[in-house]
């Protein structure tokens, strides 16, 4: 571990941009205020650089842990936390992803959000977003975890409900603000268990605890916390049963749901439970549980998918589709494959919101894609940017998507607590996502133009082509999805490394051991002979060649069928519509389970507090108001003796001065 | 030996200078005749300070006697300073007219709950 004095910087210029924009960012001008939002990230961006460059220059992985502590939080007993930040291989990745990322979102919203009354306002909730994202990511111990976590479900709230005078989208914040409280309740319980068990909450003092001691805590008592972390993860991540409120977040503006509901805050619970890998360890039962309900909630995320129209909607559900995948990944013990999947997947998710985000913005706020269509002339950049961000989701070979999510349905079938049914439904729902995007992509970009607003003249009413900002964080981003997947190659690409005399480049999974020291022993997922490190595991049955072969032929058949559907007709959805007119019907009311939870959850919920409100509260008033009314009753009985003249009041003296000698002559 | 006034009338003169001036102050209307009523009743309170001073050979009564006199006197050039400020104001010293520390109006009753 190695000290160092400038790691603060990192959340800290976030933090400075936010107290700048929003204490007088409304009194400055626009260009001042972008200019301050944008550097802010970015020179986080290049302190994050330089601490990475000092990671990877020391030599022995182990140590290769970054630390700095600012001061002492909580200092109460045994209770002491400390306000300290790590930047391992785990934290350093994350923290790059974020600033990288949320560099260019930043950018790209000076471009979007330039006609915005509250300009300033927004600048000041990304950069305080980031300033809490990388207080979650940068913290050394569970508790500093969790006031980031809590810090960017507060910013997720504010900018969910960005234009708060439309009532849908104050209120499309505030259910995921109470979705995620439900999720916070279960992560506040483990980490009260943790402390319990620990008697502290530092990550390597944990890890430590349990490296020496693997028997101090029960297999019971860490399938409960495991349990109640990945509640928390499920609240933050939008997994089954905590996802609805994902969909509607889609409210607030474009760039924030590229930032935070698809690049970053969102994988915050998938951070959580890579960076607890040594507590899942101890519980196949929690692991098991998480890999169930990720590759659940994969497979039913693609479903809903499949029959959306609006643009952003398609693309939530597709997030919360791949962070099922990533929770798969963690659940099965392939952290780094998750932690892998996590950053293409920043990339190209980063790259096809903000490629909607052009599409409505050009199209004047246009979502719906049946009124898109033929904006290959119109928008060439995002035409092509956007289909270099699908290829890359369905994982066409060679691209970042390809290389990840080929590594996780592997491991799915093969990792420490694989099973052929999360393998089965990992490849099912490729396909599926295969489909769904080869659908938004056919009918949102190519054929004719639907749309309602002319490309003429100028005017309130014509296409705004993006500016250069956009279109610069487009291509890096596009950039981004292509080559992003060549730092972790799996090592099954070993073998024809050599064949083509590429050895350094391809087989070496550079992302896996540099995260090594986080997770332990890398999982080779080469063929036996090649796991030569004593202690990995070596899979059998289905080959890892076999299982890319077989996902990349059932790839090819979801395209055709896309292709057939879809190609040139907008209106391909009247084929499955009239094939399966219920399935349709429930798919598009994405299994009606808003209404189920209204029905179970709200409604009662609702009907308590009436109850409570109307009978037992008015009841207490009643007779609290019954005391009032009788301390009333009594100063009225003596408001007659005020009554202002002078005399009264000496002739009441007067009688009680008498009165009292009369006694006094009478004892 | 010269004529001793016995203490009892000295008392009774006391008392009934301070029932005059009390009853002044209790049914007069005009605010410088109750002052003067109040005069009338520091005084009576002053003529049995010094009766009883005599009867009891002790000089506290005598002296409490002059204060008051001296307090009386602080008091009525005050009074006095009032009451030209009042009439000033309003061109009337009868009591009943200054009634301005009560409260203007009954405020509605609060109905009773339930």
């Amino acid at each position: 571990m190695t000290e160092i004095n400038y790691l603060f910087l990192i959340p800290l210029l976030p933090l400075l941009g936010f107290l700048f924009n929003g204490l007088i960012g409304r009194n400055t001008s626009n260009k001042l205020v972008s200019l301050v939002g944008c550097l802010a990230p970015v020179a986080s961006f290049a302190v994050a650089l330089i601490g990475f460059q000092q990671l990877v220059g020391i030599s022995t992985p182990s140590a290769r842990i970054l630390h700095q502590e600012l001061y002492e939080w909580i200092g109460s007993g045994i209770f002491n936390i400390k306000f300290s930040l790590i930047l391992d291989p785990l934290s350093v990745v994350m923290a790059l992803i974020i600033t990288g990322i949320g560099s260019l979102i930043h950018l790209y919203s000076t471009g979007y959000m330039h006609e915005d009354k509250s300009y300033a306002r927004y600048f000041a909730y990304l950069n305080l977003f980031l300033f809490f994202m990388l207080v979650l990511v940068l913290a050394d111990n569970l508790l500093l975890l969790f006031v980031g976590w809590e810090g960017v479900g507060l910013c997720s709230y504010l900018l969910i409900g960005f234009w708060f005078d439309d009532l849908d989208k104050a209120g499309a914040g505030r259910k995921a603000f109470i979705v995620n409280r439900i999720g916070d309740l279960g992560f506040f319980i483990g980490m009260a268990l943790l402390f319990w068990l620990f008697k502290t909450l530092n990550f390597g003092e944990i890890r430590n605890a349990i490296a020496q001691n693997p028997a101090m805590i029960g297999a019971g008592t860490a399938t409960a916390i495991g349990i109640l972390l990945f509640i928390g993860a499920a609240g933050k991540s939008s997994q089954i049963p905590l996802y609805v409120w994902l969909p509607d977040a889609m409210a607030g503006p474009t760039p924030v749901s590229a930032l935070i509901h698809a690049a970053t805050m969102v994988t915050a619970g998938v951070y959580m439970v890579a960076r607890m890998n040594c507590i899942y360890a101890l519980s196949p039962v929690a692991t098991g549980l998480v890999a169930f309900i990720g590759a659940l909630t994969v497979f039913y995320a693609a479903t809903i998918s499949l029959a959306q129209n609006d643009i952003k909607k398609v693309l939530a559900y597709s997030t919360i589709s791949q962070l099922g995948y990533m929770f798969v990944a963690v659940g099965v013990g392939a952290y780094a494959a998750g932690i892998f999947h996590l950053m293409t997947h920043a990339f190209f998710k980063a790259l096809l919101f903000l490629g909607a985000g052009a599409v409505i913005h050009a199209l004047a706020g246009e979502q719906d894609i049946r009124r898109m269509g033929g904006l290959r002339e119109k928008l060439p950049v995002t035409y092509w940017t956007f289909f270099i961000g699908v290829m890359a989701i369905v994982g066409c070979p060679f691209l970042s998507g390809f290389f990840s999510k080929d590594e996780i349905i592997w491991y799915a079938y093969a990792g420490p607590h694989g099973h052929w049914l999360l393998w089965l439904l990992a490849v099912a729902s490729a396909v599926l996502t295969m489909f769904y995007m080869m659908r938004l992509w056919f009918v949102a970009f190519t054929g004719e133009y639907r749309g309602s607003v002319d490309s003429g003249e100028p005017g309130a009413n014509h296409l705004h082509p993006p500016s250069g900002w956009m279109k610069f964080a487009l291509i890096i981003l596009a950039a981004g999805s292509v080559l992003s997947g060549y730092v972790g190659i799996p090592h099954m690409w070993k073998s024809l490394a050599g064949v083509l005399g590429l050895q350094n480049l391809l087989g070496h999974n550079h992302f896996e051991k540099f995260l090594q020291p986080v997770f332990g022993t890398p999982l080779l997922s080469g063929r036996a002979s090649m796991g030569a490190v004593p202690g990995a595991f070596v899979p059998t049955g289905l080959n890892n060649w076999s299982s890319m072969i077989i996902t990349l032929n059932l790839l090819v058949v979801g395209l055709v069928m896309a292709w057939a559907i879809y190609f040139r007709r907008p209106e391909g959805d009247e084929t499955f519509q009239k094939s399966l007119p219920g399935l349709w019907r429930l798919l598009q009311d994405k299994y009606r389970i808003d209404e189920v939870y209204g029905l179970i959850f709200v409604k009662p919920l609702i009907a308590t507090g009436k109850f409570l409100d109307q009978r037992i509260d008015m009841g207490i008033t009643a007779v609290t108001d019954f005391f009032g009314y009788c301390s009333y009753l009594f100063g009225r009985g003596f408001r007659s003796i005020q009554d202002g003249h002078m005399q009264t009041y000496i002739m009441a003296m007067t009688l009680g001065l008498i009165i009292f000698v009369l006694l006094m002559a009478i004892i | 030996m010269p004529y001793e006034i016995p203490t009892i009338h000295v008392i009774l003169l006391g008392a009934t200078l301070f029932t005059i001036g009390m009853i002044g102050v209790l049914v007069r209307r005009n605010m410088l005749v109750i002052l003067m009523g109040i005069e009338l009743m520091l005084n009576g309170a002053n003529v049995v300070f010094v009766g009883y001073a005599r009867l009891l050979g002790d000089m506290g009564g005598h002296i409490w006697a002059l204060s008051i006199m001296a307090v009386a006197a602080c008091e009525i050039a005050i009074g006095l300073a009032v009451l030209v400020t009042l009439y000033r104001d309003r061109r009337t010293l009868d009591i009943d007219d200054w009634q301005l520390l009560k409260e203007k109006q009954v405020p509605k009753e609060p109905e009773f709950p339930g």
